[in-house]
């Protein structure tokens, strides 16, 4: 097999901008055949390798060119200038069940999906349950696929998708579809490709994405090369310069609950120097401070914080309670401030949660979800291995007679 | 890997895809193929009786005697309805799977060859009940089926060049497809379906300008051929003017070719544009 399944050399695409398009033969005529547009490179002279059975990442912005250079290694685009060479059978997940015809059943779509992704019958036909079974639709296979919810058809098309068998997969950001269930043996799925050797190609902005998953990456900005190397390093280059879209983060969240004695005014972060910030390093010395304003006398309240990753993991959840700060009373306005001598969570991007309770921790007082944003940037300790915390820990080694 | 080898590698996509256009296009509606039958038959009842009322004789057939305006008209409305039925398939074949086209790869000429391969299978049974038909009236058209099967060889590959061109091109000029009903219907009475040949040449035989062009139309439109040469196996059951065969069988490879390379041309924005 090929040392590098995947090389692209000085890939160059060019879209064209129509302010007004050409799509009458009027329009075509009154312009004289030419159709006033624009044009940019979506992609500029991008070159790069992938190692056989290593799992490689394009990160970028929207817009940065990283689904157009995916769409170009699946031949669906043709690039303008340059060369892509992929050897082995290669599979895209670009859209899950494109191409299915709604008014067929889903068997009838398993095989015709089956074959545009360039499976013979008799290969179908032996995997048929396997694609069913893990679609979880046994019921449902003789059904029209139009009255399929829309996770049942994303199912089926992943599960199609998936047991193409390929030796290159192509991956554009689908896997985030489905319920939570759904999404984990999906993941589980990829990691199983990546044992047996398959390489992978992953678009995607997710950062904890490319650390944990991925082996190499190459981070796009407008159509240029602006970093490429090991996962963990592209990573922290693209952090160290990106600031995380929010609206993302604050899209879905951002929600509150509670009685309203107690009010969070305010959550904030402050680095080093005491300052409110929204960036940090690893291993620096932080403070979260909760603004509050409580309009009656509130006897032993409990305040807590929850800290979660982007995609919604909690990372730690500590309260005033289990730490033994008891508070006596509260009234009017004040803050609580959560010291952290060292903050030894990884870069990425994380959320806060701020939660203000009765001494039972049984009735809410004020609950925002997603108060607070920040990014951890690069600091000490330095680990580029993925996760999203360091121990800290202090390597010993003891060998034989030294 | 060439594209040709690519192409013929995909043998079972290129299959499904003609079976999900089959499948696709009937689904639920109640006479589902019926109807695909239906619309020539009420074409023909409805000049039948047109011409009958005008008190328009029908040629009788040579050497076969057949006298029918019926089955005159269907021997040349049933290939125009392949070709009208295949164009109007191949046209939208690109612009229908824009999905397909912007999500998956494969040689994209397999959906206009599927389109194409979805009409011939309708064209095929109707002609299968043309033929029986014909046998029910005493035309005995069984030992010139293998001459039949050639001609709708070429046809196909006639239908398939002019998909070609017309699928990608269909992508960047959207109004085509307006356009395509225009042309087809003036196609279809430029050639001698619903009158025949002999008529224009009793009564358009004065050197005229309209002469002259009717002249021109019966020399080079492929159509006239393929009308005039299955009008000879089916109503006359004579062998077809060597010369109608050779321009059927030239022409359509020749379109065939020029389709393809039109296609390599066209398809490189295919994906942005739809």
């Amino acid at each position: 097999m090929a040392e590098h399944p995947i090389v692209a050399r000085d890939v160059a695409k060019r879209f064209r901008l129509y302010h007004e398009r050409n799509q009458s033969l009027k329009a075509a005529v009154m312009r004289g055949g030419r159709a006033s547009y624009e044009e940019f490179w979506a992609l500029d002279d991008v070159s790069f390798e992938v190692e056989q059975g290593t799992t490689f990442a394009l990160v970028g912005e929207n817009g940065s060119g990283k689904s157009t250079m995916l769409k170009c290694l699946a031949k669906i685009l043709r690039p303008d200038r340059g060369t892509i060479a992929v050897e082995g059978k290669m599979s895209a997940l670009l859209e899950l069940g494109a191409g299915f015809h709604p008014e067929l059943s889903g068997r009838e779509n398993v095989f015709l999906n089956g074959s545009i992704l360039g499976l013979s019958k008799k290969e179908l036909e032996a995997r048929f349950d396997d694609i069913v079974a893990f679609a979880g639709l046994e019921r449902f296979i003789d059904m029209p696929v139009k009255n399929y919810s829309s996770g049942m058809y994303v199912r089926l098309g992943f599960s199609v998708a998936i047991n193409v068998d390929p030796d290159v997969l192509l991956i554009d950001e689908v896997l985030a579809v489905g319920d939570e269930q759904f999404q984990r043996r999906c993941l589980e799925r990829v990691a199983e490709l990546r044992e047996q050797g398959k390489t992978i190609v992953v678009v995607t902005h997710s950062l904890n994405t490319v650390r944990n998953l991925c082996d190499a990456a190459v981070w796009l900005d407008r159509g240029k090369i602006r970093a490429n190397g090991p996962a963990g390093e592209v990573a922290d280059a693209y952090l160290g310069e990106v600031h995380v879209d929010r609206e993302v983060a604050e899209g879905g969240g951002g929600t509150r609950w509670g009685s309203g004695d107690v009010r969070f005014t305010a959550v904030e972060l402050l680095g080093p120097k005491g300052e409110p910030t929204e960036q940090v390093r690893t291993g620096d010395e932080v403070t979260f401070r909760l603004h509050f304003d409580a309009t009656k006398p509130v006897p032993h309240p409990v305040f807590g914080l929850g800290v979660y990753t982007l995609e919604g993991i909690q990372v730690t959840g500590p309260n005033t309670r289990e730490a033994g700060a008891v508070v006596d009373h509260i009234e009017g306005e004040g803050h609580v401030d959560l010291r952290v001598d060292r903050l030894l969570l990884l870069p990425g991007s994380y959320t806060v949660s701020a939660a203000c309770t009765d001494e039972t921790v049984s009735h809410t007082f004020d609950h925002r979800h997603r108060a607070l944003h920040f990014d951890v940037k690069p600091g000490t300790p330095h680990e580029t291995f993925g996760g999203v915390m360091s121990f800290d820990g202090r390597w010993q080694i003891v060998s034989g007679t030294g | 890997m060439t594209k040709l080898q690519e192409i013929t590698s995909r043998r079972e996509l290129f299959v499904n895809l003609t079976l999900r256009e089959l499948r696709g296009k009937y689904k639920r509606s109640v006479l589902g193929w019926a109807w695909s039958l239906l619309n020539p038959l009420t074409t023909m009842l409805v000049y039948s009786i047109v011409f009958t009322l005008l008190g328009a004789v029908p040629e009788t057939g040579d050497p076969s005697g057949l006298r029918s305006f019926a089955f005159f008209l269907m021997c040349g409305l049933i290939p125009y309805n392949f070709i009208s039925n295949g164009l109007n398939g191949g046209l939208m074949s690109l612009l229908g799977n824009g999905n397909l086209v912007k999500k998956t790869y494969f040689p994209r000429e397999i959906l206009v060859a599927a389109s194409t391969s979805a009409a011939l299978v309708q064209y095929l049974i109707e002609l299968g009940l043309l033929v029986v038909a014909l046998l029910f009236v005493g035309n005995v058209v069984l030992p010139w089926i293998p001459v039949i099967l050639l001609l709708v060889v070429f046809q196909t590959l006639f239908v398939l060049g002019i998909s070609l061109v017309l699928s990608a091109a269909a992508v960047y000029f959207r109004d085509l497809q307006h356009l395509m009903g225009l042309v087809l219907q003036v196609w279809f009475f430029s050639a001698p379906i619903v009158y025949s040949r002999d008529l224009v040449d009793q009564n358009l035989r004065d050197g005229s300008f309209s002469s002259r062009l009717f002249d021109l139309n019966f020399a080079i439109n492929p159509l006239v051929r393929f009308v005039s040469a299955y009008r000879s196996l089916f109503y006359d059951l004579r062998w077809p003017a060597t010369a109608d065969l050779v321009y059927i069988a030239v022409v359509s490879l020749l379109t065939l070719a020029v389709g393809f390379w039109a296609f390599g041309r066209l398809e490189g924005r295919l994906a942005e544009e739809l």
